[in-house]
């Protein structure tokens, strides 16, 4: 019984969470602060207004999209850390074609959603292909491409008739652009106001920038998860992920699945950009440093262990800790960063995730030897 | 013309060696065949290391050995997961990023009232001319040579490290450890041992690397001083193919790629932010180039089971 547990992927990472929380928890002591207050604030707060929860949830959009890019890639023997690069590629996207493009509603933030994953999309196929071609570690091609992008994004809202003048950032989309359940004109009409006004819940819901982005990554992650486990193609990618050289044999094309999966992996990172922009961002900035969205997306599908549908979880979980850490920091100023640290050894402790079945059998065969 | 030639390898030099440091770190591990990719966490936090402890002490020095020990120990938070664990050493390194980091700006945080960056130093690390009294009144044109006192010690560590791995004996048990580990346990070698001293060592230099940037280049920690060099470390080590003297090398190239950005700012039209992708677009050509040709370290990211070869 205790055997089975210890092999059972969700223990791993529970334990991981457990770790995270006591490794926080000591640093938080360490710097001369009450961990327990700390983490009391965390949940209570959290907890106290529907607001919150429903900004927990679009802070997660995003972040579970580019956990679903990295933990595509995972499936598939490909570790994609230029999550960050294709999300701000779709950020680029979003925030040209929404305000220089003139179409309708719907359909407006569709065609940019499109477009935006595929430029996520060809960027990390372009690891993929450097990859194929020229045998480049895709860690580092694609932390290359991370900072080219970066610069290139700088360039961008840098230029006149982008630039909002005087500013360091570009133009705001156009309203038929945006994601938003409501657009903000209508809550703020006659009939918006006539509409909420015996609904308080949905009122206070709604002043965050609550989207289409949540059940846009919920679907993608639903897609993803049947496309590795249930189509041809996903048999095929993780077979390549599994044993290059016995997939081959086989006479599955290598190549042609690492560029495949690199791109449905960069597709969904880009996709997270749109959803930014298109939700709550409106706009690009010349940025002093990556925003992080990218690296949490690694955090996101790690904690999953690379399953799409615990994507969804995860990026939930993660953006209930970030949101948590600001409130933390807004009452008693412990820095926010407590989070990255809890992050980084949640990740840490999932490193270690192969131990518990290899202690199992260590287990079963010392009983066996016993008996 | 002279000045500007000398401007250029001065600043190649100046970006150059934080990223030396760092490289000879990363050869050490991955020839030990411990895959360390959390090289970026352990710089970021030796550079805030350095920077905080040689404000309050305001010694550079003490900094940079600070800065180095700082590193150190969270190579063996690595080590342990890696080596002891037999962990994934991938998904290690990618956390030792984030506690790296997390922990720098955390205690900046806590340190300097609440803000991100340390406050500037009084004492950076000396220049090397400075130093020796050298009068630039008579040689004006060598004033743009002025390099700062981590080049140098750059250089001396990469041929100390190139000396220990190929004529040592410690150098030689190291690289049977990462080439076939199994060989080396047979004759008594403690892999594991080797393997702790090798990791222990990589965020040592790290560190220093970290300590170069915020005690020589700049004169403070900020949380992007630290942007991506641990990354190009590594590319680094494959384009040197896993040789101190190659790393080096290519560590040089990397900063005369930034250098020339910097220049070519400064005396043509082209926009800095297409400028600043430089170096970047550099370390893709040349592993396009020369990837190839490198052969890595057998059993790099390997764990080490006994019994199992």
């Amino acid at each position: 019984m205790f055997k089975r547990i210890l092999k059972k992927p969700i223990t791993a990472i529970f334990l991981a969470l457990i770790f995270g929380f006591i490794a926080g928890a000591l640093v938080l002591w360490a710097a001369g602060y009450n961990p327990f207050q700390a983490y009391a604030i965390m949940f209570k707060s959290v907890f106290s207004k529907p607001k919150y929860l429903a900004q927990i949830l679009v802070n997660a959009a995003p972040i579970i999209l580019t956990g679903l890019a990295v933990a595509f890639a995972y499936n598939t023997g490909l570790f994609n850390i230029g999550a960050e690069g294709q999300y701000i590629a779709g950020t680029i996207i979003a925030a040209m074609l929404g305000y220089f493009w003139k179409l309708p509603p719907f359909i407006h933030p569709l065609v940019i959603m499109v477009i935006a994953f595929l430029a996520g999309g060809l960027l990390a196929a372009l690891a993929g292909w450097l990859k194929n071609r020229f045998g480049i570690h895709e860690v580092i091609s694609t932390i290359m491409l991370n900072w080219v992008v970066f610069y290139i994004n700088n360039f961008i809202a840098n230029q006149p008739g982008v630039q909002v003048f005087g500013s360091v950032h570009s133009h705001e989309i156009r309203d038929s652009a945006s994601l938003l359940f409501f657009s903000k004109d209508y809550l703020r009409s006659e009939a918006g106001r006539a509409f909420l006004a015996d609904k308080p819940f949905l009122r206070d819901i709604l002043r965050t920038a609550l989207s289409w982005g949540i059940p846009i990554a919920i679907l993608l992650a639903i897609l993803y998860w049947f496309i590795l486990k249930k189509t041809r193609l996903g048999y095929e990618m993780r077979a390549v992920g599994l044993n290059k050289d016995a997939a081959e044999f086989a006479g599955i094309s290598v190549p042609k699945n690492v560029f495949l999966s690199m791109f449905i992996s960069g597709g969904a990172a880009g996709l997270a950009g749109a959803v930014v922009v298109l939700s709550y961002g409106l706009y690009i900035s010349i940025l002093g440093a990556h925003e992080g969205y990218g690296w949490d997306g690694i955090s996101v599908s790690l904690i999953a262990q690379a399953n799409p549908l615990a994507c969804i979880f995860s990026g939930i979980l993660f953006a209930f800790l970030r949101f948590g850490g600001q409130l933390v920091q807004a009452s008693i100023q412990a820095p926010s960063e407590i989070i990255n640290i809890m992050i980084g050894a949640i990740v840490l402790a999932i490193a270690v995730s192969s131990l518990l079945p290899r202690l199992a059998d260590y287990l079963a065969r010392k009983e066996q030897s016993n008996a | 013309m002279l000045n500007v030639i000398f401007l250029g390898i001065a600043i190649s030099l100046m970006y150059a060696a934080p990223l030396c440091f760092t490289a000879l770190g990363g050869v050490i591990t991955q020839r030990a065949g411990v895959d360390n990719i959390g090289l970026e966490g352990m710089m970021a936090f030796g550079a805030f290391a350095a920077a905080a402890s040689a404000y309050f002490s305001n010694n550079p020095w003490l900094g940079f050995l600070i800065g180095a020990l700082a590193g150190g120990i969270l190579a063996l938070v690595h080590g342990f997961i890696a080596i002891t664990l037999k962990g994934d050493q991938t998904i290690s390194g990618i956390a030792i990023n984030f506690i790296g980091l997390g922990l720098a700006i955390f205690f900046t945080r806590i340190l300097f009232n609440g803000m991100a960056s340390t406050d500037a130093l009084q004492r950076k690390l000396p220049k090397v001319f400075q130093s020796l009294g050298f009068n630039f009144e008579k040689y004006p044109a060598l004033r743009a040579l002025e390099i700062d006192i981590t080049v140098v010690l750059a250089i001396v560590a990469v041929f100390i490290v190139n000396f220990v791995l190929y004529k040592t004996v410690y150098g030689l048990r190291l690289r049977a450890c990462g080439e076939h580990p199994a060989a080396a346990d047979t004759m008594g070698v403690s892999v594991s041992k080797i393997r702790y001293s090798a990791v222990f060592l990589s965020g040592i230099f790290a560190g220093f690397g970290g300590g170069a940037m915020t005690l020589a280049v700049i004169s403070h920690f900020t949380p992007t001083v630290i942007s991506g060099q641990g990354f190009i470390a590594l590319a680094a080590v494959i384009f040197g193919n896993w040789r101190p003297i190659g790393a080096a090398l290519a560590c040089l190239l990397f900063g005369f790629a930034q250098a020339l950005a910097v220049l070519l700012s400064s005396y043509t039209a082209i926009p800095t932010q297409i400028l600043a992708t430089l170096p970047y677009i550099l370390t893709l050509l040349v592993l396009i180039l020369f990837v190839g040709r490198s052969v890595p370290p057998k059993a790099n990211g390997q764990p080490y089971f006994k019994g199992e070869a």
